[in-house]
């Protein structure tokens, strides 16, 4: 198990084989990466902040959890902070496990708790110059499709 | 006593800095130690009850504060 909050761009393929052993049969690899869309707004980068040391202690807790829950110590995962482009990789979650089943709801745990208890921040900068913090628990005015 | 605040990302932006130190009585709890807080944020920014986080744990608002702890308060999370 190993968890960092990082500055420098993420690497997906070498936490993928940092989870690889013998007796795993499944690998699941989660990329989460920067969209150009949020809410119907055109975005043009993510400035992500952290409270670091929190960060780093609480990710552990979620994958130590994940690892004692789903039977595996095969799990990295790393966050970036700093100011991220579209189609940067924000967040990387490597698990590997003998079975798929387990392997997939480790890493849905991981990313789910992540987003509800690791206390990161981001701010999106729109294409027309404006920029806001992301708040998802915000009511949201949902436009009709 | 004297508490440290740390503030994030909307937070420090309304307090316009990530950090303040505040005297509160001894015995305080996370709870008084919001109202103080309160009454510093004019444009009212604060939910009425933020995520806490004390030394860099996930803390309620009875909890007793010791002079020196850490106190962050938390918007709304949004990694991933």
């Amino acid at each position: 198990m190993r968890v960092a909050i990082v500055r420098s761009p993420l690497d997906p393929s070498a936490l993928l084989a940092e989870v690889a052993a013998s007796a795993n049969g499944a690998s699941v690899l989660f990329v989460g990466t920067v969209r150009d869309t949020n809410e119907g707004r055109a975005v043009e980068g993510i400035e992500y902040t952290a409270y670091e040391s929190m960060a780093a202690r609480e990710l552990e807790a979620i994958v130590s959890e994940a690892a004692s829950r789903f039977e595996t110590d095969d799990i990295v995962a790393e966050h970036r902070v700093g100011a991220l482009a579209i189609g940067d990789a924000s967040v990387v979650i490597a698990v590997a496990h003998p079975h798929r089943a387990q392997a997939y709801d480790a890493s849905r745990y991981v990313i789910e708790e992540l987003k509800r208890r690791v206390p990161i921040w981001k701010r999106e900068a729109y294409v027309d110059g404006t920029r806001e913090w992301v708040d998802p628990t915000a009511t949201r005015t949902e436009v009709a499709s | 006593m004297t508490i440290t605040a740390l503030l994030f990302a909307s937070y420090a932006e309304a307090f316009g800095c990530d950090r303040l130190e505040l005297e509160v009585p001894d015995g305080s709890t996370v709870g008084d130690f919001l109202q103080r807080l309160r009454g510093m944020d004019r444009d009212g920014r604060l939910p009425p009850a933020p995520l806490i986080a004390v030394n860099e744990r996930y803390a309620r608002q009875d909890r007793v504060l010791r002079a020196g702890d850490e106190v962050a308060v938390i918007p709304a999370v949004a990694g991933g």
